[in-house]
């Protein structure tokens, strides 16, 4: 049965490699079927941060940003993240120049990263609610755990997705198809990598002022 | 007809090349230690630390979607662009409404 569904899937990719201008249509409509989900993304990003820069003000008496706030902490993990996004424009490079083991080794590197920066925002999650300063307490930190949880879960989802593609490029090479599902994820991770400058900025560096 | 020869290109824009991710990179790196080292010294009042690093902000979007996203112009990539600001002028006036009525409203409670 396993061997039936990978000559299947042999046979599809030697379909695809021939009618190259055929195939780059479907992909490059792709792309930007993705961008505009990201679009959308967007706006829910832009609701949670509208949503936190109402909020953030209403401590209830208890924590500010400025009490809870580590900036050279948030500096590690922000470092992390720029350096992935870098590593991943990387294996893109070497995604299109059908080098496999390169594309796999900064794939690697960029989830590696991505798991530091998600590890970083759990310890710190994981500080702050130890310490009773959870989600729970105030406007202020429901908000700050809403906006910055759910960039995390986009990234968590991001270093799924990255894992998964990273087994598609080991068993399948680098089809049309598997560059096509490639570029989408690469979308996804630069545009993170976009949502945490603004995230660094208005709820860390604006935070501690 | 269109669509092909928009998504031929789109298949070039989209590669990137080493240069252009090294150059997005040491830009970005600066536009992010700049504003972390502003506000880490405490080098700037408040009132001016703010349009700083706001502005850092913003110009490091730009870094980002020129060379990581490979945003631009062309009449390939102008799709992608247009449906980008199209987005950002929504989120202005979501976020910016937003702060604006909320934080008039919080004044005018006060008194």
């Amino acid at each position: 049965m396993n061997t039936m569904t990978e000559a299947a899937y042999l046979a599809d990719e030697s379909n695809w490699q021939p009618d190259d201008h055929e195939h780059h249509d479907t992909g490059a409509n792709t792309v930007f079927g993705f961008w505009i989900y990201l679009m959308t993304d967007c706006l829910l990003f832009a609701s949670v941060f509208a949503t936190y820069a109402v909020l953030f003000m209403n401590t209830a008496g208890g924590v500010s940003g400025r009490d809870i706030f580590e900036l050279d902490y948030v500096a590690i993990e922000t470092a992390a993240l720029l350096l992935s996004s870098i590593t991943y424009g990387f294996a893109m490079i070497g995604a299109h120049k059908q080098n496999r083991a390169a594309t796999l080794c900064w794939l690697l590197v960029t989830f590696a990263l991505g798991a530091v920066f998600i590890g970083m925002e759990v310890n710190e999650f994981h500080h702050l609610i130890a310490e009773g300063n959870g989600p729970s307490r105030s406007a202020f930190l429901s908000s700050f755990f809403a906006l910055v949880g759910m960039h995390g879960l986009h990234v968590t989802a991001g270093l799924i997705w990255m894992a998964v593609m990273m087994l598609e490029v080991v068993k399948r090479g680098l089809g049309n198809q598997t560059v096509t599902r490639l570029s989408c994820l690469s979308l996804f991770w630069h545009f993170l990598d976009i949502v945490w400058v603004c995230v660094f900025t208005v709820v860390y560096l604006m935070g501690v002022l | 007809m269109s669509s092909h020869s928009s998504s031929a290109n789109a298949h070039d824009v989209d590669h990137g090349s080493v240069r252009s991710y090294l150059i997005g990179f040491v830009l970005s790196v600066v536009l992010t230690a700049l504003p972390f080292w502003a506000i880490m010294t405490g080098q700037f009042e408040k009132s001016t630390a703010i349009p700083l690093v706001v502005i850092m902000a913003v110009i490091q979007v730009v870094v980002h979607l020129k060379y990581f996203l490979h945003l631009d112009f062309t009449p390939a990539g102008k799709a992608n662009t247009f449906a980008f600001l199209f987005t950002a002028l929504i989120i202005v006036m979501v976020v910016g409404l937003s702060v604006w009525i909320i934080y008039s409203a919080n004044a005018m409670m006060m008194y």
